[in-house]
């Protein structure tokens, strides 16, 4: 039969597989390049999620990093304008087992398009099982990404990983944040101000949806300028790499506490609360990223399946916080309330985008909060 | 709060025997059901009918009752053990409509027995279709549009208001859809809608939307009493909506859906939930989106565990009827742990990293006649489950599961379509049959555009894409024909999923010289953990599939004996439940004496692939090159092939010669049964009568064979499992065709004419050897003359007809075989008594479907004294040291899948064509048969006080009509009216009867078939007479009988037995339930 000759030299590739990523400890995973055709630095991370790979893309969160999917079969839906999550793709590369193309009524690019058109490296055909295994059972790496055509040896890019600084006690935030103030939407009962440390839009989309007014500011924006924009609540939005690199925010949260204004944190800005209130954050052996892990509520005992993306945890709580939520994997805290001061946040993601739903729910004590100071 | 405290006693039905639709999925649920209520200390009370199954192994349950699965004897159970709680989700459809039933019947509330898992009215609201459709609408869901129309007029109306074409029109309260049609537009219309409003007698249509073609989705979700809920599995059709699910190409987790979609569709499952009112457990919410605009309709939701949920189950490691059980005694899910990560809670959503498909099995070989078209009635009978590191490894992994000669997606030079003219390969596309995934390879093959292909078969094109791939890959293998393959090349191919089979095939060289290859070239699949988290925590179940994506890995260390075990493969009619029965008995029995037992298997529905039934389950094709790869990885020292039916003992002296230890009886001596020849020597040196045979290659030798031993004779393939293509010739003129149709079904394979024993008793002996000692496990006395094939035949024991002395050369001889092929383990003989005289007939040196019969009725498995000899112990040692007598009498009934294909023919034959089995206790033969009826769901009717005496339709042929006259005189004095057709009426009058007379067929009116329609006839009894198997009369009159679900009695010694019990439960005798551990007790 007729094979068309790109099929043919795709089958080679998978042959040659002359990409690889290489982590820092020395460990080698060979694959195929896709997507932006060059290579990269960052660290490596698994993601257990069976749908969202667009949303993971575009969400700030990865900045820095190279996300390996555990899912096997990506790219089969495509991408479209609808389910970015942000103004652009922040990771630094995407690690699969097989990369597909598109077919579903919403797809308007491709997966492989998509990543080359954003200037995003790729690659496929990894045992995808035994980098997760590996990152498991040594923890999150520092790592390098072969996907040019440039020849590499493995050790000069296991020397690479090492050598670069990582992402502890980097700024990542201030790089991904708007640069410029913005109105998401121009009605609702109720004025936010988010601080976006790499929001997701979602996060954006249940705000208004619950009835508010949304503004967007830039990371750095002080206290003051955001508390002269009157908001009645102000939202401390997820975001990428290390909280402890940020004392200006967590400065900027305790000036917010003091002020007595209704708070709310997901994610990143969940542990900017627990360090603003004294808490410890520390690394996790390899983080959560996914969309199954069961985070039950200390108030009412419900448990949630949710969405998560972390690899940092608040831990030492002071007394001044309380901890509302528990991940039933591993005991970590998902999430805290001042005792006396209008403030909460959770650890995991609410908003869903990509995972499931049911923790939607959640912005309801936050809009709560903000009527019962108005 | 965890468990209720105020439950002590629980009743758990079985799904009963294996139906089509209803497999033995339920086993599984059930087994795993009664294991977790115990392991929290309830007392379990089990009901099934099922003999062949693990769930009534006296070890399940704390009270086992094999009876009927009807509402009088469920009460009666309930009354002797007065239970607290009815858990009706585990059983399949039949326990969720008994428990109705005896919610109904007011039977729960009088016995204070409360449902748990789901009550009343949610199942109610479930199952009725206005009220599923009034629940869904108030929660704001879409459903298919429909309407309903009296007249042309409003049937116009009612399409007008749903606005799309196709329609489907279905005519109200006639059966099987007759006049119903598919309308493409408005002149369609009111020609299917006026034709449908004629043929229905209300003049009633039901016109709905079409959803031809539509993508059809299905999640499996469980909540607990807290309303925390989870979605176990999603599953995906590759054959879209208009095929059943059971009968589609199904992957998990869904392949085509965006994160919003997918997870709409996931918040809609739990709105459907909450909807209907479950409470707790597992259910099934199943999903139609039109691929054009991603419209989204629910279709229907199941209340229970069902056969998704044990794919589902398997699938992801999520065991959730154990979960659905512990969540109805009050459990929520965040209380219970993941069994296998053993640290985190079950309150999560299993990841997988790998994608499973499942493939049906089908066996419209068994029924002439039959309309092989699929549609939305299931007609498969078994199922395999694959699993790949991706869509492509699991796909060709499951076609080679199947186990219907295919080495995966083609490529195996059985390319049936290659000759096929353009439009018919294209109307094969169009209309799915069990081949239409060959017929689409084909298509690929030559070319297809996708947009055509999609447009016949309605596939998704992201699959057709992925299967292009691996059609157009084999001419990348072939170009390096005749080998060897570069190791790039090779190692590629391998992960596409070809089995060295194919890549000889495309290489033109042959399996063996390529494993060869293959190996020398250190090409090893990795093996991959089956986890639930997609590897983020650590898991301790050993549950494992191959792949050649992920790197080999270091075998896990164990110190014991290992020892392989190889399961049944999907099932199919002649292979099922009995053998995984068999496998579980045999892995128990092996792991208590201190071995490692690693089960291979591909059958998702069984207890055998529990991955707490074996030390390592292995989930892979059984196939050569799959098995020898476990083999090898878990450094097996032996591997059993007795208990897994047809499918291990074919690879038997092929995976001897690879290097595999088999152990009990030596595959040269199972060779030496299977070889009529040397069989044929071997029965003459013991000294036992076989029937006079001869050996056909061709349809020539049969026919002067045939000449030379007289008619009638039994024509059979060698080889083939269930009696498939064996038929009985009576006539010298039938003989060519069907032995030329039993050529072409031996495969090169001689074939085997034997002199027919016309009127014998056939005989099924169960035996185990353990080198030395033969133990008779029992003999089983068929109820019907030799001719039926045994899975068929009802039969009983102990045996009724024999004297000691004939019994005691049965047994002599069950020595002398087992002596003479060496056996260890397992032995089944078929014999057939004439007279004085003892014949064999076969000899399978294995285990047989009987074998959990025999283990039940005289309380002893013998799969485990078989597996225990096997791993060196006397029989003394294993537990049978000498043939038990059986406490009572037990009977067992074939069930049937008839009603499934209209059109085929119905009548007993040396073919095997049931599909379970249910099994009848009691202390008299007659009772014991009796309740083997009921259990089989032939409602024979009682006569009672205040009720119009039942009508029996008697209708014999010559030779049964004395003793079915002598049968008649007792019913009609037991106060049942007798009806008969023109012969047989005038026998009853001469024998002073007075029986009301109808016309047999063509005669006269009314017909039999007349007094059937009418209602008239509560049973219909028509036997047919030497020389006649296809009569046409008896056809059509069993048929009806069929369609109207009345018993329907073709043998006359199945009669007479009837006959025996009905007289002796009306003269007072209760059919009293007796639990199998009050049985056995005594000993």
């Amino acid at each position: 039969m007729n094979v068309p000759i790109e099929c043919r030299a795709k089958w080679a590739a998978e042959r040659a597989r002359d990409a690889f990523l290489a982590l820092a400890d020395g460990a080698v995973f060979r694959g195929v390049a896709f997507g932006a055709r060059r290579d990269a630095l960052g660290e490596a991370v698994f993601n257990t999620g069976m749908t969202g790979y667009q949303e993971i893309l575009t969400d700030p969160s990865y900045a820095g990093q190279f996300v390996v999917l555990t899912t096997p079969e990506v790219g089969n839906y495509g991408c479209n304008a609808e389910d970015e999550e942000s103004r652009g793709l922040f990771l630094n590369g995407l690690v699969v087992r097989r990369v597909n193309p598109p077919s579903n009524f919403r797809a308007t690019e491709g997966l492989e398009a998509y990543l080359t058109r954003h200037g995003k490296p790729g690659i496929y055909g990894v045992d995808t099982r035994a980098l997760t295994l590996h990152l498991r059972d040594h923890g999150t790496q520092r790592a390098y990404l072969h996907a040019s055509d440039e020849p590499l040896a493995e050790a000069e890019a296991v020397a690479r990983a090492r050598a670069w600084e990582g992402l502890d006690g980097q700024d990542y935030a201030a790089r991904v944040s708007t640069h410029e103030p913005y109105a998401w939407n121009d009605a609702g009962r109720l004025h936010v101000v988010v601080y976006d440390f790499g929001v997701k839009r979602n996060i954006l989309r249940c705000l208004a949806a619950a009835g508010c007014r949304v503004t967007v500011v830039p990371a750095k924006t002080p206290a003051e300028a955001a508390l002269a924009l009157r908001p009645d609540g102000v939202f401390l939005s997820n975001g990428p790499a290390d909280p402890n690199a940020l004392p200006y925010a967590q400065e900027t949260v305790r000036a917010l506490l003091a002020a007595r204004i209704p708070l709310m944190g997901i994610c990143l800005g969940h542990q900017l609360l627990g360090l603003a209130c004294g808490a410890r954050c520390g690394r996790l052996p390899f983080g959560h990223h996914g969309c199954n892990h069961p985070v039950k509520s200390l108030v009412d005992g419900a448990v949630a399946v949710t969405s998560q993306n972390h690899n940092y945890a608040l831990s030492d709580l002071p007394g001044c916080l309380e901890q509302t939520h528990v991940n039933l994997n591993d005991g970590t805290c998902e999430g805290v309330r001042h005792r006396t001061l209008p403030a909460l946040s959770v650890q995991f993601h609410p908003e869903a985008a990509p995972g499931p739903h049911e923790a939607q729910a959640l912005f309801r004590p936050f809009v709560a909060l903000m009527e019962a100071t108005r | 709060m965890p468990k209720r405290t105020d439950l002590r006693k629980i009743l758990l039905i079985g799904s009963g025997p294996i139906v089509i639709g209803q497999g033995c999925e339920f086993d599984y649920s059930g087994t795993q059901a009664c294991k977790a209520l115990r392991a929290e200390g309830y007392e379990v009370v089990l009901v099934n009918s099922n003999p062949a199954t693990i769930m009534t192994d006296p070890a399940t349950a704390d009270r086992t009752y094999i009876e009927p699965l009807t509402p009088e004897s469920l009460e009666a159970i309930l009354e002797r053990e007065r239970p607290d709680a009815l858990l009706p989700t585990l059983g399949g459809q039949t326990a969720l409509n008994l428990s109705m039933a005896l919610y109904r019947r007011g039977s729960l509330g009088r016995l204070g027995v409360e449902m748990i898992g789901a009550n009343a009215a949610s199942i109610d609201r479930a199952e009725d279709r206005q009220k599923f459709k009034e629940a869904m609408l108030a929660i704001g869901l879409d459903l298919p549009r429909s309407g309903t129309a009296h007249t042309l007029g409003e049937a116009r109306s009612v399409a007008a208001a749903i606005g799309s074409w196709p329609l489907i029109v279905r005519p109200a309260f006639t059966l099987g859809g007759t006049g119903g049609g598919i309308a493409q537009g408005p002149e369609d219309l009111d020609r299917i809608a006026q034709a449908g409003l004629d043929a229905s007698p209300t003049s009633e249509v039901l016109i709905e939307e079409s959803l031809l073609g539509w993508k059809e989705f299905e999640m499996e979700v469980v909540c607990d009493r807290k309303g925390n809920a989870i979605v176990v599995c999603s599953i995906e059709n590759i054959d879209p909506m208009g095929v059943h699910t059971g009968d589609s190409i199904t992957v998990a987790p869904i392949q085509t859906l965006s994160d919003a979609e997918y997870q709409a569709m996931r918040d809609d499952s739990f709105a459907v939930m909450r909807a209907i009112g479950i409470a707790t457990g597992g259910a099934n919410v199943q999903w139609a989106v039109d691929p054009r605009t991603g419209r989204r309709v629910v279709i229907e939701m199941n209340p229970r565990v069902s056969r998704s949920s044990a794919l589902a189950s398997k699938a992801t490691g999520f065991p959730i009827a154990k979960v659905a059980a512990l969540l109805a005694v009050g459990f929520t899910l965040d209380e219970l742990r993941n069994d296998v990560t053993g640290t985190t809670p079950a309150s999560f959503e299993p990841a997988l990293d790998y994608v499973v498909v499942k493939a049906p099995r089908f066996a419209f070989e068994k029924f002439h006649g039959a309309d092989e078209t699929l549609g939305t009635q299931m007609k498969s009978v078994g199922e395999a489950m694959a699993i790949g590191a991706t869509f492509q490894e699991a796909f060709q992994k499951a076609l080679r599961s199947l186990e219907i000669g295919r080495a995966g997606f083609g490529a195996d030079g059985r390319e049936a379509a290659r000759g096929l003219p353009d439009d018919a390969l294209a109307d094969a596309l169009a209309h799915p049959t069990a081949d239409r995934v060959f017929h689409l390879h084909e298509a690929l093959r030559r070319g297809w555009p996708f947009d055509r292909l999609h447009a016949l078969t309605a596939i998704d094109p992201y699959f057709l894409r992925q299967l292009w791939e691996l059609v157009a890959f084999e001419s990348e293998i072939a170009a390096h024909a005749p080998g060897p393959l570069p190791h790039g090349l090779f190692l590629q191919a391998k992960r596409l999923g070809f089995s060295d089979r194919q890549l000889a095939t495309l290489l033109g060289a042959d399996e063996a010289s390529v494993t060869a290859a293959r190996r020398a070239a250190g090409l090893l699949p990795g093996y991959g953990l089956v986890d639930t988290c997609a590897g983020e925590f650590a898991a301790r179940t050993p549950y494992y599939y191959s792949s050649y994506a992920l790197s080999p890995s270091e075998p896990p260390a164990h110190g014991q004996r290992a020892i392989l075990i190889i399961g049944g493969g999907p099932n199919r009619i002649g292979q099922g439940i009995e053998f995984d029965a068999c496998c579980c008995q045999a892995a128990a029995a092996l792991h208590a004496l201190g071995c490692r037992v690693v089960m291979a298997n591909a059958n998702p529905e069984t207890v055998s692939t529990d991955y707490d039934t074996s030390d390592a389950l292995y989930f892979e094709p059984l196939t050569l090159e799959d098995l020898v790869n476990v083999y090898e990885r878990e450094r097996c020292v032996g591997a059993i092939v007795q208990f897994g039916g047809q499918t291990p003992l074919n690879l038997a002296q092929a995976l001897k010669a690879a290097g595999v230890s088999i152990l009990g009886t030596d595959p040269d001596d199972i060779d030496l049964a299977e070889d009529r020849d040397r069989f044929k020597r071997l029965a003459d040196d013991i000294g036992i009568l076989q029937p006079p045979s001869g050996i056909a290659h061709t349809a020539e030798d049969a026919l002067a064979i045939a000449d030379r031993l007289g008619y009638p004779v039994l024509v059979r393939p060698s080889f083939v499992l269930g009696g498939r293509g064996m038929v009985i010739v009576r006539r010298r003129e039938d003989l060519d065709a069907l032995a030329r149709q039993a050529v072409a079904i031996a495969e090169g394979k001689p074939i085997l004419i034997d002199r027919f024993l016309e009127n014998a008793v056939e005989l099924d002996v169960d035996a185990v050897c353990d080198g030395q000692d033969t133990v008779v496990g029992a003999i089983l006395e068929h109820v019907e003359p030799a001719g039926v094939h045994s899975g068929d035949a009802a039969c009983v024991t102990p045996p009724l007809s024999l004297g000691e002395e004939t019994l005691e050369r049965i047994r002599a001889y069950a020595r002398a075989f087992a002596q003479a092929l060496r056996v260890r383990g397992l032995m089944n003989l078929q014999l057939a008594v004439k007279g004085r005289d003892v014949y064999v007939i076969e000899v399978n040196p294995r285990a047989s479907r009987t074998v959990p019969f025999v283990s039940k009725a005289i309380g002893v498995s013998l799969a485990a004294v078989a597996a225990r000899v096997m791993a060196g112990q006397t029989l003394a040692q294993a537990g049978l040291p000498a043939e038990r007598t059986p406490p009572c009498h037990a009977a067992k009934e074939a069930v049937f899948p008839f009603a499934r294909f209209p059109g085929a023919e119905i009548v007993l034959s040396p073919e095997m064509k049931s599909t379970g089995e249910v099994m009848g206790l009691a202390p008299t033969p007659g009772l014991a048969y009796l309740k083997s009826q009921l259990a089989a769901g032939a409602r024979l009717p009682l006569p009672g006080p205040g009720r119009p005496a039942p009508t029996i339709l008697l209708s014999l042929c010559d030779a049964d009509k004395p003793a079915g006259v002598a049968a008649a005189k007792r019913l009609a004095a037991l106060g049942y009216a007798l009806c008969a057709t023109r012969g047989t009426a005038t026998a009853l009058w001469d024998a002073g009867l007075r029986p009301a007379a109808c016309f047999r067929l063509g005669e006269g009116r009314p017909d039999a078939l007349d007094l059937i329609r009418a209602g008239a006839v509560q049973w219909v009894v028509n036997t047919a007479g030497p020389g006649d198997d296809r009569l046409g009369d008896g056809l059509r009159i069993r048929a009806e009988a069929l369609r109207r679900a009345l018993p329907v009695t073709t043998l006359i010694q199945g009669f007479l037995a009837a006959v025996d019990g009905l007289s002796e439960h009306l003269s007072g005798v209760a059919l009293r339930p007796l639990s199998l551990q009050e049985l056995h007790a005594a000993r």
